[in-house]
């Protein structure tokens, strides 16, 4: 009626409490108001009661010494809770850094395996991916750890050193690495040479595939100047390149790069279990790209591995980014497991820290600080490379 | 070409013949194994891969393991808990319950299958079928009176009823089917319960595993749904505050979030208050941390909604609250249905963590049982994480599945 009246076709707005306009901003400030009410009494609980257990309400033990020992790292007993958080944030990197590559190479093997024309590769695969993704990722840390490394791992006694320059058994792992009495600009210097080696003489075979045709198998060339040059380097500068064997010592596995059975347990375990998951997008990425693609590629007879290596994984990689930084993610909280076999990573800081009469709250905080770190980044990294890879399409 | 002499005779080469006839076992065999020499390489290599772990598995299996850690007694320890004797429920009630249950997810799965969907091929069936029956088989052998055997078949066919009620179920039922399962579910909990939820914390084993995972993906489902619809929401306050809830749970591991209601949930209660037990707790921070997962899955189905069907609605004049109530919900819901599976699955698995913070749930239990006076230090850590392995791989394959069977029939991203 409202409307008829002004009959200048401009209607007159409705009543307040059914303007759309005004309701979805009382909407909006009642939702907000209830959730701060909430947080406001669970803040003001959190507070009262730490203050009544005597429990500090700031940050301030972050400073206080830890009083606890980390396994590997020389008196860490006298670091300060913040540096002992660290040193766990780093031990949590080294599991990412090493799981992550090693499950997206699996998952890819595995992937195109459950894709293969062969009965029993495909079988293979399908084995593979449908034992691992349907048990839970601790009980494969606690199989890896408990049952393969620390029961089936020969005992340090025995004899566990093949070549002299190994060491296999169940208090520790150990390689050959990097000497690490050499100085360190020995290293840098020798391995920068190398790389410029490596980019020279892959510009050179890419130059040699434009102007002649011949294949210009750069990795292969380039592999061969690093090896050369690093070989070169080493007989100069007198052997300073050369590894540093793994020994024991007394109880301790020592020298070269040492692997704690809790750190081996834990990768292993992370590794195969993500990679059962990286198995099932890769197939699923690959079956996702035009059928015409592969076809094409072996209509123009390019063996497999260049199929797959030119035509199929390059579109395949464009689709299966999104999922695969959700599965790293995974990887990077599941590192947070190590807690159960006492890894000491972050988690394990947290549990260690909280016994020694420290607000758990506060130091949750903490915890959690440091994970989003690792998501935040890890989605960063992820959507790089997703717009990097994403085709130009007009919008 | 070009140059081709005008007296030079073309040559014709010969037609190749076609190709055997396919369906012969020989064909077939030659097809899929032996096609050249590196496919005929590959198919020793990885047969003599497959034919070692077969050979060591079905070994471990009949010869070496000493099951006794299972059947000798601690049985009812893995699928209940130590501490299941002091709720005074009594298996019979227990095993109703299951039924009950089991007859909801009939009706569930046979509402959702009505579409007959493509044909499964035979190797499908055949791992769908096999793979369950040959876990529960083995599952059913550490028993040592025939009666679970006896139930388990009944839980099966009871499943079956179900499914073929729900695909028949019409008119007035079918309109209140919900409250219907509702029902059922309350029933079938209430009876697994004792009619006393203060008793699961006394579970433990499966029990507390499976109890843990419906209760965590039932009461998160309403956090999922209220947080989707509020992140696709054109509300610029509420919004962020959706995306800052569901980013921050997904970015932190659910350890973390354990720990909170181990060490930190106490202290957010108001000063005096009766603070729940352990197991309570982990299910209140299991739901947090489920409700995120399932607002993505929630996303997910909204996302697959025509945006023709909203613009439809709106051409008729419904109102927002309608056409999310009556338009964009259903088919929102029913095309996650298979995610929402899988969300499940994986809600099953990480329930394991609960180990973490000392419960004793499937894999806890493996700690009580081999701290018994007569398996204590005589290495049966294998065969108890054998088992627990086995029971969680057939529940969790078997839903699998189902899902993946479901996402078929129902089509979803194919329309």
């Amino acid at each position: 009626m409202a409307v008829a009246e002004t009959g200048l076709g401009r209607p007159a707005r409705p009543p307040w409490y059914r303007d759309v306009r005004v309701m979805r901003w009382v909407f909006q400030a009642a939702v907000v108001a209830v959730i701060v009410a909430v947080f406001w009494r669970l803040y003001s609980n959190a507070t009262s009661n730490l203050r009544a257990s005597g429990l500090p309400t700031g940050f301030d033990f972050l400073d206080r010494k830890s009083r606890f020992a980390i396994p590997g790292l020389q008196d860490s007993a006298s670091f300060t809770v913040s540096r002992a958080f660290i040193a766990g944030y780093l031990n949590t990197l080294r599991v990412i850094v090493v799981g992550i590559p090693l499950c997206t190479v699996l998952g890819i093997l595995v992937g195109i395996m459950r894709l293969s024309d062969n009965l029993v590769v495909r079988a293979v695969g399908t084995l593979y991916v449908e034992v691992f993704r349907n048990v839970p990722v601790l009980l494969w840390i606690f199989i890896t750890y408990l049952v393969l490394i620390l029961q089936n791992l020969p005992a340090l006694a025995e004899n566990v050193t093949p070549f002299d320059v190994f060491v296999i058994s169940n208090r520790g792992v150990g390689i050959p690495w990097l000497n690490p009495n050499a100085s360190l600009l020995t290293f840098v210097g020798f391995i920068g040479v190398a790389m410029v080696a490596v980019v020279g003489v892959s510009l050179w075979r890419r130059r040699v595939n434009e102007v002649t045709g011949r294949p210009s198998r750069g990795g292969l060339y380039g592999l061969a100047a690093f090896v050369v040059v690093l070989a070169i380097g080493n007989f100069v500068a007198g052997n300073a390149l050369a590894l540093d064997p793994a020994k024991i010592e007394g109880r301790q596995v020592s020298g070269g790069l040492s692997i704690f059975p809790p750190y081996l347990g834990l990768t292993i375990a992370l590794v195969l279990y993500t990679a059962s998951h990286v198995a099932e997008i890769v197939r699923g990425a690959i079956q996702a790209i035009d059928r015409g693609q592969p076809e094409a590629a072996q209509a123009i007879a390019l063996t497999t591995f260049q199929r797959y290596r030119y035509v199929i994984l390059p579109q395949a990689f464009r689709i299966m980014i999104p999922p695969l930084a959700s599965q790293f993610l995974n990887l990077t909280k599941n590192s947070s497991l190590g807690v159960a076999i006492s890894f000491v990573e972050i988690a394990s800081i947290f549990q260690r820290v909280s016994n020694n009469a420290t607000p758990a709250l506060q130091a949750l905080v903490v915890l959690m600080f440091f994970y989003l770190t690792l998501s935040l980044g890890i989605s960063v990294i992820a959507n790089v490379i997703n717009r990097r890879l994403s085709l130009e399409t007009r919008t | 070409m070009s140059k081709m002499s005008a007296g030079q005779e073309t040559v014709y080469i010969a037609p190749a013949p076609p190709p055997g006839a396919s369906g012969g076992l020989r064909e077939v065999f030659r097809d899929n194994l032996f096609k050249d020499l590196k496919n005929g390489i590959l198919t020793l290599l990885f047969g003599g891969i497959l034919a070692y772990v077969a050979l060591r598995a079905l070994l471990y299996m009949f010869v070496t393991a000493r099951w006794e850690v299972i059947y000798n007694g601690p049985l009812s320890f893995y699928m209940v808990g130590k501490d299941f004797g002091r709720t005074g429920i009594s298996y019979e009630m227990l095993w109703a319950g299951i039924l009950v249950a089991m007859f909801t997810v009939g009706i569930a799965s046979g509402l959702a299958n009505r579409s007959a969907g493509p044909r499964m091929s035979l190797t499908s069936r055949a791992a769908m079928i096999g793979g369950p029956l040959f876990g529960v088989a083995f599952i059913l052998s550490m028993t040592r009176t025939i009666t679970p055997t006896i139930l388990t078949a009944a839980a099966v066919a009871v499943l079956m009823v179900g499914s073929q009620a729900g695909r028949r179920v019409s008119g007035v039922v079918q309109r209140r089917v919900g409250v219907l399962m509702l029902l059922l579910v309350a029933l079938s909990f209430a009876l697994i319960t004792g009619f006393d939820p203060s008793n699961i914390n006394l579970f433990g084993g499966l029990l507390l595993t499976v109890v843990v995972a419906i209760a965590g993906v039932s009461l998160s489902f309403p956090i999922g749904v209220v947080m989707a619809l509020a992140r696709r929401s054109s509300f610029p306050i509420i919004r962020p505050i959706a995306v800052g809830y569901i980013e921050l749970i997904r970015g932190v591991p659910l350890i973390s979030l354990l720990f909170m209601g181990q060490f930190a949930i106490g202290f957010l209660f108001p000063p005096g208050a009766n603070i729940p037990g352990p197991i309570p707790r982990a299910i209140i921070m299991i739901t947090l941390f489920s409700g995120a997962y399932v607002a993505e899955v929630v996303r997910g189905g909204l996302q697959s909604v025509p945006s023709g069907q909203i613009e439809a609605a709106k051409a008729l004049g419904l109102s927002p609250l309608t056409i999310t109530r009556e338009i964009v919900l259903p088919q929102a819901l029913r095309n996650s249905i298979p995610a929402l599976i899988g969300q499940f699955i994986s809600l099953l698995k990480d329930v394991s963590l609960l180990v973490i913070i000392g419960l004793q749930e499937m894999l806890g239990i493996v700690d009580v049982v081999l701290a018994r006076q007569e398996f204590t230090n005589q290495g049966y850590t294998p065969e108890a994480y054998a088992f627990v392995g086995a029971v969680y791989w057939t529940l969790c394959f078997s839903m699998s599945r189902a899902a993946q069977r479901l996402e078929t029939r129902l089509g979803v991203g194919t329309r």
